[in-house]
């Protein structure tokens, strides 16, 4: 047993580092930390930035060759890899964007504020390559933890604190429900690790069609779906969503949108691609469970999620809220991935969070330096933005234009290969109410470029706003790749090909 | 002599699970929610030990159990943390008077 543990660590080391920042810090903060010293929690924030930076610098050098770590209970692909790079990187970004919002620097705390977010990835990081039930809840459990703090974090504001309970609300009941749904499984299958659930079903020996044990099997997958639905915010799971986008300091909102439900995503396909795949003969099928059509369950999900995300962000004026709104409406889009669950679908999902994640981090930043700077987040507040502050106009026009999915830029890409993998898997109809969602969506996003634009300033004040050169810079290195991946996708696209090949079996 | 088999606890823990579903659904006082989220992840804890007891299975769903015990504390700490904060700030821990944020 011990052997298993030793011979593992050497892969482990990413996640080693992670652990080790969130402890260093911790303890740092401990040290030096106090109330009212100002200076401390940079400190602190510049262990985690340091930690992180040391994580991505130790990732290319680990052998992925697809192989279980400690016992069955992590796997280590080029899949998780992927997701890894994509978490870890977005937690760098996030934390330089809260080492400049005013919101975070506030508080008296804000040393802590680092060291959740560093628990956060490296809940994250387990959930990339869970593939034991137990570190799927563990994980999914880790995350959450932490994000119930981030998201109550700026004390002084009655919504933070609202948001914080209801996400904690919310949070809780869908994993306790996830959990029993898991008992369930572990009760028909009698394992944990979701290659030995896959042979047992496969084998068909526990589960009869015409029996109480298949109901039970629906019913846990059901309660699983549950879950995931949760931390991926799918409709009809997604009523934490918009409260505590809306509540959270505006780096946290960003990091839960790309982070947190690209990991998500992560420990969802990789549960159900392993546990309920017949893989070998028929890719794309549900081959442990018969008489469901589950394709068309996910399938009807992906329509209900984007539509809703999509409709009732028109009637939203807090812009924190309606990219909340957008974001689930990207969820499913994403989500068109799964249906299809082909090696073309999961390429698709993967280019598509790289593209996600730069278009609506840009977003989100540029929503949090106009709110440090004029202190609201309303819609009526961004008119005439366009004159005042002429490249954060342009970079939110980019990044906005990109979620909408239109030519040349990125979110295009994006959205061609998710509605090709849908199209070629004869889901026509899906795809055709992926694109309307789209035009949908461009009514929203163009309120608020007429709002930029076309609109007089609210009160007639034209008086030129004027950001710091490193928001300035920041915002132009968003809108490059924006711009970048979407005439120029090649290298994207076959690296997303190829972490989805060597999916582990 | 009346024995005590699988099915038993699994009818205990599907009528904890639905009581903490109840106690979510209809109490708003948000520590009695709380309390809902408990009963729920008690009942699955009864349905780890009670699959792994009489199915003859490994010691892993044990271990499970543990590892939900110990969240189901961090979970309630972080929670009541959050809870007592909502009452400094709101003067209520009624779900439906929290209400700042809206549609």
């Amino acid at each position: 047993m011990i052997e298993i543990i030793f011979e593992s660590i050497p892969s482990f080391w990413p996640e080693i580092t992670l652990s080790l920042t969130f402890v260093i810090s911790m303890i740092v903060e401990f040290i030096v930390g106090g109330k009212g010293k100002k200076s401390t929690g940079m400190t602190t924030g510049l262990i985690v930035l340091l930690g992180f930076t040391v994580t991505i610098l130790q990732m290319p050098f680990q052998d992925l060759e697809p192989r279980l770590l400690f016992g069955t209970m992590i796997t280590l692909d080029p899949f998780a890899a992927f997701f890894k790079y994509l978490i870890v990187a977005a937690g760098i970004i996030v934390i330089v964007f809260s080492m400049q919002s005013h919101e975070v620097r506030r508080q008296e705390t804000v040393g802590e504020f680092f060291c959740f977010i560093a628990a956060m990835t490296f809940g994250m990081f387990l959930m990339a390559g869970a593939s034991n039930l137990l570190m799927i809840y563990l994980s999914i459990e880790l995350v959450s933890l932490s994000s119930y703090i981030l998201a109550g974090f700026s004390k002084k504001l009655k919504r933070s604190g609202e948001a914080a309970l209801k996400y904690v609300l919310f949070g809780g009941a869908a994993s306790g429900v996830m959990l029993y749904g898991m008992s369930l499984l572990y009760g028909l299958t009698g394992a944990l690790d979701i290659y030995s659930i896959q042979s047992t079903l496969a084998a068909g020996m526990v589960v009869d069609v015409h029996d109480w044990s298949f109901v039970v099997l629906m019913l846990s997958i059901i309660m699983i779906l549950v879950g995931f639905g949760y931390k991926i915010s799918a409709v009809p799971f997604h009523f934490w969503t918009p409260d505590v986008y809306e509540g959270a300091p505006v780096s946290v909102t960003a990091y839960l949108s790309v982070a947190s439900k690209a990991a998500g995503f992560a420990v969802m396909v990789r549960f159900f691609y392993v546990a309920f795949f017949d893989s070998v003969l028929d890719l794309g099928k549900w081959g442990s469970l018969p008489l469901v059509d589950w394709n068309m369950i996910i399938a009807l999900l992906s329509v209900l999620t984007m539509t809703l995300g999509n409709v009732v962000a028109i009637w939203q004026d807090n812009l924190k809220r309606m990219l909340a709104y957008s974001s689930i409406a990207h969820a499913g889009y994403i989500m068109m991935g799964l249906v299809v669950m082909s090696d073309l679908g999961l390429t698709a999902m993967l280019a598509y969070f790289v593209i996600y994640f730069f278009m609506n981090l840009g977003a989100f930043y540029i929503v949090m330096s106009v709110a440090d700077r004029i202190g609201s987040e309303h819609i009526d507040d961004y008119r005439g933005l366009g004159k005042r502050a002429p490249v954060i106009g342009v970079g939110f026009s980019i990044f906005l234009v990109s979620l909408t999915g239109l030519p040349p830029l990125a979110g295009f890409i994006g959205k061609w290969m998710l509605f090709s993998a849908v199209i070629e898997a004869h889901y026509i109809w899906l795809a055709v109410i992926g694109v309307l969602n789209s035009a949908i969506s461009l009514y929203y996003y163009a309120r608020v470029f007429r709002n930029m634009y076309l609109r007089e300033p609210l009160n007639g004040d034209e008086s030129p706003i004027t950001f710091s050169p490193l928001v300035i810079v920041i915002t132009i290195l968003f809108i490059i790749p924006n711009i970048i991946f979407g005439v120029y996708f090649g290298p994207l696209i076959s690296y997303a090909q190829r972490s989805v090949e060597l999916f582990l079996q | 002599m009346f024995e005590i088999g699988l099915t038993h606890y699994l009818i205990v823990s599907a009528i904890l699970f639905s009581l903490g579903v109840l106690a979510l659904s209809i109490r708003r006082n948000a520590v009695l929610m709380l309390m809902g989220v408990e009963l729920i992840l008690n009942s699955a804890n009864i349905n780890l030990l009670a699959f792994s007891r009489y199915k003859g299975l490994a010691l892993e769903a044990h271990v499970f159990a543990l590892f939900v015990i110990i969240l189901a504390a961090a979970e309630a700490a972080v929670a009541l943390a959050i809870v007592l904060h909502i009452y400094r700030t709101n003067n209520t821990i009624e779900a439906d008077r929290i209400s700042a944020l809206k549609e």
